[in-house]
């Protein structure tokens, strides 16, 4: 970097070497997994030889925090460049030696220490204090959690254990809050605009507005509001799954109004968000409760990828402006509000770390000092340059849609963040009612995904909305955040510490930085098109049928209706009840069809299981001998006439792979019966017998909603099989816990809730149709018997005349010799 | 006297010409100067007294056969069987042909005390007829007497209990037949021969056997060497199943043959239809309205209903002949009755052969015309109605006219679909086919399945509809569909065309500019018999 360090400044400055300073000390790093905090300890670990690093990383739910620190953090392509320099053993064998991981969490008190967690950081020389809650829309009461009681946990526990290291803690600009002009680097109740609120107070009404709105989601109303959502949601999906997204929207709701109320706070009292006003409170509870532990506080300002270290480009996670850049990229941010002469105070990661090392070597001052990293006094990045760059990149290097056509990017004409969110919300509510007007239509298959179509119009909007509530206030802020300490500590930096340190923000030269470092690395990260033409590898469908057929998988499981035929039990019972009936009894077995039918229908969509124990009482007395002769008529004249051959044929490529194949379906075993063959296995609904007769009572539970998933999940442990390699079908969301069970699920012709859900899950989603050419009937009548033909006069003349040759039919004639 | 068919060389007066197309019509004026249309004979008068001639027939047996009274004693086991639904060609109207000589047959066999009679659809790897359909080919009294004690059924070539394998021939194929039918003292086969390829030993040994017996003959390498196929004389097809014959006789199974020829009446000289079988410079200005009308009609109606208002028509041809005995030579006598019907001298081949390919084939009957059958039709059947030489040259173009749509009948073609979806996707080669796919849905337990209880077509059907063009196939240069479904065409692996003069154009770069165009006028059925 010496190449871009900045000529006016003297060459080389008194202080000591950093990696000199920092040299045999032990450093404990907290929020090593997040984005500044990979590049704190990677640079620790390759620029300062002689230290150790201690991370304090909360244990995983399932992954200790030795797991934790390989896998979140030294697999990060940050170390890519040490582990190239050291060799993959070296640099294992380094870690070894200098990296050690601390359970604990700032969020609990006392860190949530252990013993020789404790050693380990009582034995620590410096603490960089970089872990917070950085989302600007945290609920309330976790970023108070984090940002204002996090550092005050870290004295109060060094305090315990009676030690004094130096704790430089990371903060951010815009704890200065929203204003115009001058933001010195001072504390922040020393601001005269500073609106004085206890830190204690506000912990105690974050705590309680939680356990407010903890109590408020669980009244009845709410709960049953929860609850219709659910239902509107799942449709019948059976109690277990209804239950658990009713408490799922539960959570949600609450968190929704902790989110608001940390906005609605920090704006009262002058903060942009919950996150500046959290961290703001945050400092000054530090300094409260410091003791005698020497504090060092360093406020960076929009942190992005880095200039130089590890490597250029170099980003972790999407932050800030990265998902602004994105929407606008694929044309769906179509206005943004902004300033555009104001200043855009963004600063490279690198330079973030490189002034933390700095302070930190720098050691203590008497007083705790504050240093701010930001570009916008000594370089500022004004705000329409910053959009002509971006746009100006994407003229160049479009991003292409889904059919490889290029993405042309909107003009934006910085009006008032007002109207931008005036038309957007427009937009939301139209789309939305759209929405819900789509999804009260029985559609299935292709139409239903118009209604995903309208969705995902909608979310778009919703998110651009999102973005401008979130960030407009930064496009528009015009703080000005000055930088005279940091100035001094670089003017102090030695001629190398000024290369390998360098935390200069007048070496960014915004054009290039833009154009070949950040942009580039954001549109790698996003994986997004950047190759015109259609796609010649298999687009995403065809990569998730892969999947379903890949040979390793163990259980295919199948729906009958709609999944595999477009018929259901009703259709099924007209076509049998109708094949031996003549004239008028035909008709008013159609009559009344015909007027039961909605009634039929809303049951059904009430509860599955309810309806077929209603519906099948109608078989009570029907012949089962009858019934069986039958079947095979009815399998050709209505299954297969209305199956949808492109599902069949699926079911039998899972058995050439091997896979066993069942269907369950709430149809009667009986009706159901000349599947058979089709499957490994078939489970249907039993009806009692009595006599050769049936009752009309099933003898269990239709295996529907839940009692389908405890049918499924019992065959597959009965059969050996995985759920987790199994493939499900089904068309409905009644079928949903069967399709939650397995690894794989597939939605097939689904109705519009299935079909948004399958979207949102990235399920394989089917639209088989049945052959073009297949008979329609209007009616699902079975053709009459041949006892209902009358006889001719001609035969039986036949029959007279060939006494022997031809016998009257009621002489059986089985009988031979 | 009906006026025999004849070759008619366009001119500028020469009016448009009638082609089907589907279940639609299409009129097209082929180019004067050097094309030719290829025109069937007039229907041949139909037998006077159908009844008494069957009657003379049975009394009076061909070849080395007694009377079949005389074959017939009490106690004995005898078995008719008969030609299934796809015969004749449309569907006859009542009384069926079948009806009248099974009649005829249990007439003499309740006269002589016969009382284990099984009647069997001989209808090998073709789906099951349905009860309407047994209904119409056997009429209603005989089915009512047989069909509820289960004495009248379907030919089950998968049903290991009821084949019998009777031997194997001098070239090793193996003769595997209906067991029911070969334990018989005596088979009565009632055939309906509406073209030269159907009868003689094809009817028992291919109608009553078994994909283990019939795969020796439906193959590729037969259906290359059998030109054509309609020409037995010059068929492998036929030396095969004349071989199987021999086995079938050395193994003392008793065959009493009864074949039938008709006329080729489809569309009748009365009534909506009649316009199709006159020669266009013969219309009068009603046919021309009517056909004008008929086509606007068709092509506005929905393809459904189009489809059902073909299906639903019954032809009236009628029997012009009836022979019985003994097979061979009941047979030579059948083939030249329908040579008497079907033959037109046409002198030399042509570059281009273009047919409006019609609705109705023998696997679609009640059903779909899916781009296989097209296929099959028009490379199939009608290429091969020839005797002599093609007439189309090798390397030269078949244009066929015919929507082609991507339609299949669920119930009945289900293997079809697959064999579409799967096989054609990966290749169209009838060798690589046979070789890489036919066992695998010759055996497979779903189609199996389908085939023996429901009315599906066997599994492997769609592949012999592949092997029936596979002389064309590799005999001509290029194969163009005018008003095809695209999709569907080209998944066939032929040209799709919109209109014939856009087909002669790409026809014009295999055989050149100035080629010669011979029109297949075509139903009714003729045979061009080509020197």
């Amino acid at each position: 970097m010496s190449s871009a360090a900045n000529p006016a400044r003297p060459r080389g400055g008194t202080a000591p070497d950093i990696a000199g300073a920092l040299a045999g000390k032990r450093i404990l790093v907290t929020g090593a997994t997040g984005f500044l905090g990979t590049n704190i300890v990677e640079r620790l670990l390759r620029s300062v030889p002689g230290c150790e690093v201690a991370l304090l990383i909360r244990p995983g739910r399932r992954s200790s925090v030795e797991q934790r620190l390989r896998r979140e953090v030294l697999r990060n392509d940050a170390f890519d460049r040490l582990r190239t320099e050291l060799g993959t053993d070296g640099f294992d064998t380094m870690c070894a030696a200098r990296v050690r991981a601390v359970a604990g969490d700032v969020t609990s008190d006392g860190l949530g220490l252990n013993d020789e967690g404790r050693t380990v950081v009582a034995s620590c020389d410096v603490v960089i204090h970089s872990a917070a809650a950085v989302s600007f829309d945290s609920p309330l009461d976790a970023a108070v959690e984090v940002n204002l009681l996090g550092p005050t946990r870290i004295v109060e526990t060094l305090h315990t254990l009676g030690v004094t290291p130096h704790l430089v803690s990371v903060s951010t600009c815009y704890v200065a809050g929203s204003r115009r002009g001058a933001a010195p680097e001072q504390h922040v109740a020393d601001s005269p605009w500073f609106v004085d609120v206890d830190w204690r107070a506000e912990v105690d009404a974050a705590r309680r507005a939680r356990r407010d709105a903890e109590a408020d989601s669980r009244t009845p109303e709410r709960l049953e509001g929860f609850r219709s959502d659910a239902r509107r949601e799942l449709g019948a999906a059976g109690t277990p799954l209804l239950a658990s997204r009713t408490e799922q929207n539960r959570a949600r709701w609450v968190a929704d109004r902790m989110v608001e109320a940390g906005r609605a706070r920090a704006a009262s009292v002058g903060w942009p968000d919950a996150y500046a006003f959290t961290k703001a409170l945050g400092e000054r509870a530090l300094l409260e409760n410091r003791g005698d532990v020497p504090v060092s506080i360093v406020r960076p300002s929009i942190i992005e990828s880095a200039l130089a270290e590890p490597f250029p480009g170099w980003i972790r996670g999407f932050r800030m402006a990265e998902p602004i850049i994105l929407s606008y990229a694929r044309g769906l941010l179509k206005e943004f509000p902004g300033v555009p002469e104001g200043v855009v105070d963004v600063i490279p990661v690198d330079l973030v770390t490189a002034a933390i090392l700095t302070v930190a070597a720098r050691g203590p001052l008497p007083e705790p000092d504050v240093v701010q990293v930001a570009s916008g006094v000594a370089n500022p990045l004004r705000y329409r340059r910053l959009v002509d760059l971006v746009s100006g990149y994407f003229a160049e290097h479009p991003l292409y849609d889904r059919k490889g056509q290029p993405i042309v990017v909107p003009t934006w004409s910085f009006p008032g963040r007002g109207r931008v969110q005036a038309q957007l919300k427009r937009a939301n509510d139209v789309l939305g009612r759209a929405e819900k007007a789509l999804s009260a239509l029985p559609l299935r298959g292709r139409q239903a995904q118009w209604s995903a179509d309208v969705e995902t119009r909608r979310e778009d909007v919703e998110r651009a909305l999102g973005y401008v509530e979130l960030y407009g206030a930064y496009a528009e802020c015009e703080a000005l955040y000055e930088v005279d300490n940091l100035m001094v500590l670089v003017d102090a930096q030695s001629s190398t510490d000024r290369d390998t340190f360098c935390c200069d923000p007048t070496v960014v030269v915004w054009d290039d930085y833009v154009r070949t470092i950040h942009l580039p690395s954001v549109v790698t990260h996003a994986r997004v098109r950047t190759t015109a033409g259609a796609d010649r590898g298999p687009d995403r469908t065809e990569r998730l049928r892969r999947q379903v057929l890949a040979p390793e998988r163990h259980l295919a499981a199948f729906d009958l209706e709609n999944t595999l035929i477009a018929s259901n039990v009703v259709s099924s019972y007209l076509w049998l009840a109708s094949r031996h009936l003549t004239g008028t009894d035909r008709l008013r077995l159609v009559a009344d069809a015909l007027r039961s039918a909605p009634g039929w229908l809303s049951m059904d969509r009430r509860d599955r299981s309810d309806f077929l124990r209603y519906f099948y009482r109608r078989y009570d007395g029907a012949p089962l001998d009858q019934l069986r002769t039958d079947a095979d008529g009815l399998m050709s004249d209505l299954l297969l006439a209305r199956a949808f051959p492109g599902a069949i044929r699926r079911v039998r490529e899972h058995r050439r792979l091997g896979h066993r194949t069942v269907l369950i379906t709430g149809a009667l075993d009986v009706v159901v019966e000349p599947l058979r063959p089709l499957f490994d296995d078939v489970i249907a609904t039993e009806l009692g017998t009595s006599g050769g007769r049936l009752t009309g009572e099933l003898l269990a539970a239709p295996p529907t909603g839940e009692t389908r998933a405890q049918v499924l999940m019992d065959y597959a442990a009965d059969h050996g099989c995985d759920l987790a390699e199994s493939v499900a079908y089904a068309d409905s969301t009644s079928d949903l816990p069967m399709l939650e069970v397995v690894g794989f699920p597939v939605a097939v012709n689904p109705e519009t809730r299935l079909s948004a859900l399958a979207r949102k899950r990235g399920w394989l989603v089917e639209n088989w149709e049945r052959a073009n050419g297949a008979p329609s009937p209007t009616l699902p009548l079975g053709g009459r018997w041949s006892d209902n033909r009358g006889r001719t006069p001609l035969l039986e003349r036949l029959v007279n005349a060939s006494p022997a040759g031809v016998a009257a039919p009621d002489r059986p004639k089985g009988a031979r010799r | 006297m009906p006026r025999p068919g004849l070759v008619l060389d366009v001119d500028r007066s020469t009016p448009a010409v009638l082609f089907n197309h589907g279940e639609q019509l299409r009129l097209e004026k082929l180019p004067a100067g050097r094309s030719r249309i290829i025109y069937p004979a007039e229907p041949l008068e139909p037998l006077a007294d159908p009844d008494g001639a069957i009657a003379h027939a049975l009394a009076n047996p061909i070849g080395d056969s007694e009377p079949l009274a005389a074959l017939l004693r009490p106690g004995m086991k005898l078995t008719i069987a008969f030609d299934d639904i796809s015969l004749p060609l449309p569907p006859m109207r009542s009384p069926d042909i079948r009806q009248r000589v099974i009649e005829a047959v249990l007439d003499l066999a309740a006269a002589a005390g016969v009382d284990d009679v099984m009647l069997i659809a001989a209808l090998a790897l073709h789906r099951r007829m349905t009860e309407d359909e047994l209904r119409h080919a056997v009429g209603d009294r005989v089915y009512d007497a047989f069909a509820p004690h289960g004495l009248l059924v379907n030919h089950d070539a998968e049903d290991p209990d009821n084949l019998l394998e009777i031997g194997t021939t001098r070239h090793g194929e193996v003769v595997e037949i209906n067991r029911r039918a070969a334990e018989s003292d005596l088979i009565v086969y009632v055939n309906i021969n509406l073209v030269a390829m159907d009868g003689g030993w094809k009817s028992t040994a291919t109608g009553l056997s078994s994909y283990r017996s019939l795969r020796h003959h439906h193959n590729v390498e037969t259906m290359e060497h059998s030109r054509s196929f309609m020409d037995r004389h010059n068929s492998e097809l036929h030396r095969s199943n004349w071989r199987m014959g021999e086995v079938l006789r050395n193994a003392g199974i008793k065959v009493f043959q009864i074949e039938t020829t008709m006329n080729n009446d489809v569309f009748g000289t009365t009534g909506p239809l009649a316009v199709l079988q006159k020669r266009e410079w013969e219309w009068s200005a009603r046919d021309r309205v009517a056909v004008h009308a008929m086509k606007t009609g068709l092509d506005r109606m929905p393809a459904r209903t189009r489809r059902n208002v073909f299906h639903s028509w019954r032809a009236p041809h009628a029997m012009t002949s009836v022979q019985a005995g003994e097979v061979e030579a009941v047979h030579e006598v059948t083939t030249a009755n329908v040579y008497a019907q079907h033959l037109v001298p046409v002198e030399g081949q042509t570059d281009i052969l273009t047919m409006g390919l019609p609705y109705i084939g023998p696997y679609n009957v009640n059903s779909v015309m899916n781009p296989i059958l097209v296929m099959c039709l028009g490379l199939g059947y009608f290429f091969n109605l020839y005797r002599g030489k093609p007439l189309v040259r090798e390397g030269g173009v078949i244009i066929m006219s015919h929507p082609t749509p991507w339609d299949f009948h669920p119930v009945h073609h289900p293997s079809y679909i697959d064999f579409f979806e799967q096989v054609l996707a990966d290749t169209t080669d009838p060798r690589v086919i046979e070789e890489r796919y036919e066992r695998q849905f010759a055996e497979d337990e779903w189609y199996r399945h389908l085939y023996r209880t429901s009315h599906a077509y066997h599994g492997v059907h769609p592949f012999y509809m592949w092997y029936w063009g596979a002389h064309a196939l590799s005999h001509v240069g290029r194969v163009i569909i005018v008003g095809g479904d695209r999709a569907a065409v080209h998944r066939l692996g032929f040209t799709p065309a919109s209109s014939l003069s856009d087909a002669l154009e790409m026809a014009s770069d295999t055989v050149g500019p100035h080629a010669t165009i011979t029109h297949l006028h075509n139903p009714p059925i003729l045979m061009a018999d080509v020197t």
